[in-house]
């Protein structure tokens, strides 16, 4: 869906893969925020967001109300288009390309395809190579990362498991995938076919990574990180930026924490600054353990 | 000794700045501290969200160190976010973002539109020699108004400056580290070394 400027001299060339991963190598470093109206959006802004995502509901929320979620109305995207100056992303369910054409047309600037929400499609994610803009998807481990780049998507975040306070599952997926990259980086080019098959994923994409020793994309970490300590972990673990969903706007004092968290993604391996901007930010939102769920948002996706 | 040649690590695509150079043969220092900033000669400004990126050198007490350090001429590199950062005026930026007056231009922030507008070209930069360069936009900014003292390096096809010179000071909309052409790099220290 490249665009073509007629120009006697140039031409400017949109929805490239260079200028869809090119976004999401600008996030590094940063936190990306739920928010489900616009005054939240500017305080994730005023706080030091690097993104924010619009959706109706946060996660825990989801969670709690049960029945089918969906993409957020257009309207209420609109608006946190309209007070932001950050870039801003938005939720459409799995294999929904529909919604997604929807998001596509309202500009925003990164479109989710989220297990928080209702998969639309129990077989097939979006093609995400149809879009012009980009895609980031959730993986729970490499092979899933692996088939979500395959289908077109320029940044992976762990899945973790949303609306839930508790770090632990994002813990997993990341060390699941990081640590099977580690493991290929020291196959050998025989072993590489193994590891396609076992993992379920496009052989030259595990010749890449062997070769490369990453991702082909940008990693970031998605999925129940609550506190400034949850964004220090998860960045010592190789994550490239996180999500942050239910964890500031469900916390006793989302402006407080929302600060502590961009400081302590920035400063992740300074444990001075992490211990000062831990310190005094009220309750954090609930935590929920996982072994108590009716529900694993991240077993949904495939 | 080469020079020390830093990288400002608070937010943004700082590791694909310490590639090019590692290809250039030197080892970046990442620069979150004040501490930090001593030791570095000349400073990158990488890509990013520069309001981000502008709160957080105020909170880890950069925002006036750097700021003495660029008042007295250290060279500087800044790509995109990081062209916003070194300029003198911003348009469209957030009423309390920072920025350092360490080259003579306004900027507007977004000023191509959202990243359904991002995109690439190929461009002229007789400076970096005949070969275009490639480009990549992301969601950029662009020079609205140069100084006398400012050497513009490159236009966009509308005619509006997307590269300038100043001194030591190089500033570019577009991101040379997202491209496999380490000539902006090259310059940049070339004017570290004079």
């Amino acid at each position: 869906m490249s665009e073509q400027l007629s120009d006697a001299t140039t031409s400017r060339e949109t929805g490239t893969q260079l200028v869809k991963r090119g976004l999401a190598d600008m996030l590094k470093g940063g936190v990306i925020m739920d928010v489900v109206d616009p005054e939240q959006a500017r305080i994730a802004e005023d706080a030091g967001a690097i993104a924010v995502m619009a959706l109706e509901r946060v996660p825990s929320d989801i969670r709690r109300d049960g029945g089918v979620a969906r993409m957020s109305d257009p309207e209420m995207i609109e608006g946190i288009k309209a007070v932001t100056t950050i870039p801003v992303m938005a939720k459409a369910r799995i294999g929904h390309f529909a919604e997604a054409q929807i998001l596509q047309s309202l500009g925003v600037d990164y479109i989710d395809e989220s297990e928080v929400l209702t998969p639309a499609d129990e077989a097939h994610h979006i093609d995400k190579w149809a879009f012009t803009t980009p895609f980031v998807c959730g993986a729970t481990n490499l092979g899933e990362a692996l088939r979500r780049i395959s289908e077109g998507a320029c940044m992976i975040r762990s899945k973790g498991e949303a609306g839930t306070g508790n770090v632990v599952e994002a813990v997993r997926h990341l060390r699941s995938i990081l640590g099977d990259i580690r493991r290929i980086g020291t196959a050998d080019s025989a072993e590489l076919f193994d590891w396609a098959k076992r993992l379920q994923a496009p052989l030259p994409l595990v010749q890449e990574i062997a070769r490369t020793g990453t991702l082909p994309v940008p990693m970031f970490c998605a999925g129940g990180i609550a506190t400034p300590a949850d964004a220090a972990l998860v960045m010592q673990l190789g994550a490239q930026a996180v999500f942050v969903g239910s964890g500031i706007f469900k916390s006793e004092d989302p402006s407080r924490m929302a600060r502590a968290i961009v400081e302590a993604t920035a400063n992740y391996t300074d444990a001075d600054i992490l211990a000062k901007v831990s310190r005094g930010l009220g309750d954090a939102m609930p935590g929920l353990e996982i072994g108590s769920l009716d529900t694993k948002l991240a077993e949904r996706g495939w | 000794m080469p020079p020390a040649i830093g990288i400002l690590a608070l937010q943004g695509a700082v590791d694909l700045h310490a590639i090019a150079l590692s290809r250039l043969g030197l080892e970046a220092v990442l620069v979150r501290t004040p501490a930090q900033l001593d030791t570095v000669d000349a400073l990158i400004l990488p890509g990013g969200e520069s309001s981000a990126m502008s709160k957080l050198l105020v909170i880890n007490g950069l925002l006036e160190p750097l700021r003495a350090r660029l008042h007295v001429g250290m060279p500087a590199l800044g790509t995109c976010a990081g062209m916003i950062l070194l300029a003198t005026g911003v348009l469209d930026g957030r009423p309390d973002q920072q920025s350092f007056s360490a080259i003579d231009i306004d900027v507007r922030r977004n000023a191509f539109g959202r990243q359904n507008d991002s995109f690439e070209t190929d461009l002229e930069l007789a400076a970096i020699g005949e070969a275009p360069i490639h480009a990549v936009f992301i969601r950029a900014p662009v020079v609205e108004r140069t100084g006398p003292e400012v050497e513009v390096l490159a236009t966009i096809d509308d005619g509006r400056p997307v590269a300038c010179r100043q001194g030591g000071v190089i500033v570019t909309s577009f991101h040379p580290e997202l491209a496999d052409d380490l000539r902006v790099h090259q310059l940049f220290l070339a004017g570290v070394a004079a």
